[in-house]
């Protein structure tokens, strides 16, 4: 039957996405099932995009540890996949009175390994011009970096399925029996076994631990509200900027993004349902009394857009550990920050873990993913030669971000494909920019409803139900062409 | 291959320009980014365009096509099509673009006319809380699908904004059989034209309310409802009247902004107020060779003016590419007291006649309009209303001017 796997995951975030990955590399058979239509849709999408440095972790926590490892990794982690990263160092910042928070950090930073040291003002406006005029002092970690967290989870999604990993998409596990030393689990769609069973479903992981009988923690969530910035704004800001941390977490920050846009958030709020992304006055407020502190040009009037992300916490640290019930099954839980930065290296635990239970021998060979061609990318006479081969390269659908026809088609028919709207926006950032999709969605709208062979009415924002063009208009169209 | 003139965007600015710079002597060249030439007038298939330009009431693709049949028939224009501009550069007069035809493009010209349009305001723009799922469009995007693809955006349907695409939109919806609930506006007044108020909001029994504003978006994957509520005199929602509303679809019409993203760093100074370019009265901006028109330069009601300055900038660059635009001493255009500004911004002495254009900043009743030059009233005309969605003008006779004018308003 082919529905058996040696291992199925649960949950395509950045942590389920990098454990496929990472499995694919041996001759294993596995599966990934994700309850959306496109992997990175929970908190992997929304969230700060930040690779921290580790000095904010308690030391000889799994935190710390998968930190820390998992920042030394990233750079290669990245190029491996073609994904944009950039070392961009980071600043805890405070004023005059806040030096002992900082020697915390400091202390914290040193017992974990972590690069850090705390500079005056004179060295803060050398690395960062645009600083809090109050600013007095700052940790400054050179090791910290910025990714698309959301290209990275994408990216982990198509290396598993390129290197023979499968992914359901579009699929709720309903319920789950584990009989006879093997994992049933059941959704909505269909019926799939597998020896080892992976919870990486982020927000809804305890569902799947009630599923299996395991004794149950508080779960608790948090949201985090965002403005981002026109790309106008992205040279005014070079490096991470954090005020000092709270209890409620590493505060709200100033960073560029790798797509040159500026974030600034997040709030920390609590919150009753892990799906809950709406965005609150008062947190936007909070965002806005919190930049002006540590940075000197706020520039609010450039926002174009906002959003929220939940963060789901299972008590202090992360949960990586096999149950003790339920042999064979390995549960990924409140994987919070730092867990983008800790993703690569839980995977290779994860992994080890994994080939403790089944043996299996690493493949052979390997595909890489092919280099993402970009419009934005290239020279001319790379462009020209490519506009002649294929002329969708020559026509640009997003002229925020300049994205080409030919960048959207290749998203739609990549490994892990893009079906919707919103997919294609993560992938290739049509829609992303200025005008949000105003001039391109209709022509998005039209190139996948041409490539994936389906009705207009049939392509979805992202999610069931989310429909742009729902229904044919009754009169037809005028055209206005005779006169 | 060099052209005299190359104007970017060919919508009803950019056709304008390319007919007045041909006429002219010069040769020009169009870049449009879309697959045929018109802009967005190919989605306005309303009628009352060019009421004043043409005499008679057209559709929106009616209009464009008087334009486009004249640019296609006139030889010394070249169109391309599906043409993106990706750079130009003012000092060197070279324009860089692509098409599928021409692949990546550069070109010497004589002198550029900004012809972009504008883009709308999004949700994200003006901070839209709460969840942002489908059913959320701007009203543009929103008429292009249903006027260009045929497709309807939904079927119970709330409007934020009562500008004009939004009040547009409001009777099209209808027409197709959706529910249009309610018109929410946040300021006191509506940005939108009387006529437009009065056909497509009261015609059908749409209620219009002023100060208000969505509080909340509620829905997941799609919109399922919204939280409004009216606003105080700073504009914040008063939360305790906040009330559900019950919809699919949230459609906004919250402000146009000029698109001049391609020309940001190019030294051309731009106003605060406009968000375009500031200009003389050929249209050229403070950098030499460098026109703009239509909506760039400032977001215009009715495209009968678009079309006049289009003429103004095409015929301008074509004179300046061909070494004969006469310029001179400058007389600086201020606006004060209620007018929130006046365009062109430089006028040059001469003997001739000027018409200067100008937005209010509010609803005036009887009010009266006056230009003042050296301590006198060289203009004065009254008005029974004067509202910001309905830009008007003025003829400045030059002879009169002294070192600058000023409009304002008396109310």
């Amino acid at each position: 039957m082919t529905n058996n796997y040696d291992v199925i995951i649960v949950g395509g975030g950045v942590v389920g996405t990098a454990v496929l990955m990472q499995l694919s590399r041996y001759n294993l058979k596995t599966l990934l099932i994700e309850k959306e239509d496109d992997v990175s849709c929970g908190a992997s999408r929304a969230n700060s995009g930040i690779v921290h440095a580790g000095y904010d972790c308690v030391p000889n926590t799994q935190k710390a540890y998968f930190n820390v490892l998992g920042n030394r990794m990233f750079a290669d982690h990245c190029r491996e996949l073609d994904v944009p990263y950039r070392n961009t160092g980071s600043l805890v910042v405070c004023d005059e009175d806040g030096l002992e928070g900082l020697q915390v950090l400091l202390e914290k930073g040193k017992a974990n390994g972590v690069r850090c040291e705390i500079i005056g003002r004179d060295r803060i406006l050398e690395i960062e011009p645009n600083i809090g005029d109050a600013i007095q002092y700052a940790l400054y970690a050179p090791d910290a970096g910025i990714v698309s967290p959301y290209k990275l989870t994408i990216a982990q999604a198509d290396y598993g399925v390129l290197n023979g990993g499968e992914i359901k998409a579009s699929e709720k596990v309903v319920s789950i029996s584990h009989e006879g030393g093997h994992y049933t689990v059941t959704t909505q769609k269909g019926v799939y076994t597998s020896a080892v069973l992976i919870n990486s479903a982020g927000a809804g992981c305890m569902e799947i631990e009630k599923m299996l009988g395991e004794n149950l923690r508080p779960i608790s969530y948090r949201v985090g509200e965002y403005f981002v910035l026109d790309s106008t704004e992205g040279k005014q800001v070079s490096t991470v900027i954090f005020p000092l941390p709270t209890k409620a977490g590493k505060g709200i920050l100033v960073a560029p993004t790798v797509d040159g846009n500026v974030i600034y958030g997040p709030t920390s709020t609590p919150v009753e349902k892990g799906d809950d992304v709406s965005v609150s006055q008062s947190g936007l407020d909070t965002i806005k009394a919190g930049v002006s502190k540590t940075y000197k040009v706020p520039a609010f009037r450039k926002v174009i857009r906002v959003y929220a992300g939940v963060r789901t916490e299972v008590g202090s640290d992360f949960v990586i550990e096999k149950s003790s019930i339920n042999e064979g099954y390995i549960k990924l839980l409140g994987i919070c920050s730092p867990g983008l930065t800790s993703a690569p290296a839980i995977a290779k635990h994860v992994c080890d873990m994994v080939l403790g239970f089944i043996s299996a021998t690493a493949k052979s060979e390997l595909k890489s993913l092919p280099k993402h061609k970009k419009f934005t990318a290239m020279d001319k006479e790379e462009l020209d030669q490519l506009i002649k081969e294929d002329p969708r390269w020559g026509r640009l659908i997003c002229r925020c971000e300049k994205v080409s026809e030919a960048e959207i088609v290749n998203a739609i028919h990549s490994p892990f494909p893009a079906t919707t709207v919103d997919a294609v926006k993560r992938r290739v950032r049509a829609g992303m920019g200025r005008c949000q999709g105003g001039f391109c969605a209709p022509r998005v709208i039209e190139i996948l409803a041409r490539e994936l062979n389906i009705p207009i009415t049939s392509v979805k924002k992202g999610g069931e139900g989310s429909e742009i063009a729902v229904e044919p208009i009754k009169s037809g169209i005028a055209t206005g062409e005779e006169e | 291959m060099r052209y005299d003139v190359a104007i970017i965007g060919g919508g009803p600015a950019g056709m304008a320009a390319a007919l007045s710079a041909r006429e002219k002597g010069a040769t020009v060249a169009i870049f449009e980014r879309d697959v045929r030439l018109g802009g967005i007038l190919n989605q306005c298939i309303h009628n009352g365009f060019g009421l004043h330009y043409f005499k008679e009431e057209l559709t929106g693709p009616e209009y464009a096509k008087r334009f486009r049949d004249k640019v296609e028939a006139t030889e010394g224009i070249d169109i391309f099509l599906e043409a993106m501009v990706l750079d130009i550069n003012p000092q060197e007069k070279t324009i860089t673009f692509v098409n599928p035809e021409k692949g990546f493009t550069t070109l010497s010209v004589g002198a550029i006319v900004l012809a972009m349009g504008c883009r709308e305001r999004t949700a994200g723009a003006i901070n839209m809380t709460g969840s942002r799922p489908a059913g959320i469009y701007t009203a543009g995007m929103a008429q292009r699908l249903s006027n260009i693809n045929g497709y309807m955006v939904g079927k119970k349907i709330v409007i934020l904004g009562s500008g004009d695409i939004g009040l547009i939109m409001a009777r099209r919806m209808t027409f197709e059989g959706a529910e249009v609930k309610m018109v929410l506006e946040l300021m006191p007044y509506s940005a939108g034209l009387k006529r437009n108020i009065v056909q497509c909001l009261d015609d059908y029994g749409i209620p219009l309310k002023f100060s208000y504003t969505v509080t909340r978006v509620i829905g997941k994957n799609r919109v399922e409802g919204l939280y409004i509520a009216p606003v105080d005199e700073n504009r914040r929602p008063i939360l305790e009247k906040e009330e559900f509303v019950e919809c699919d679809t949230l459609l906004l019409s919250v402000g146009l902004i000029p698109e001049n993203d391609l020309v940001n760093d190019k030294g051309i100074q731009f106003s605060p107020i406009t968000s375009g370019a500031i200009v003389d009265e050929h249209r050229q901006t403070c950098v030499e060779g460098v026109f703009a028109c239509g909506n760039v330069l400032h977001v215009h009601d009715l495209v009968d003016n678009v079309s006049e300055e289009g003429t103004i900038a095409g015929a301008s660059a074509a004179d300046y590419a061909m070494g004969k635009l006469s310029m001179g001493n400058k007389i600086p255009v201020l606006a004060k007291d209620g007018v929130r500004y006046a365009l062109p911004h430089y006028i040059y002495e001469g003997e001739d006649k000027v018409r200067v254009y100008f937005r209010v900043g509010q609803v005036y009743k009887n009010a009266t309009l006056i230009a003042t030059s050296g301590g006198e009233k060289v203009f004065s005309k009254k008005y029974m209303i004067l509202a910001p969605g309905e830009m008007g003008f003025v003829l400045l006779d030059k002879s009169k001017l002294k070192e600058s004018v000023t409009l304002s308003l008396e109310v």
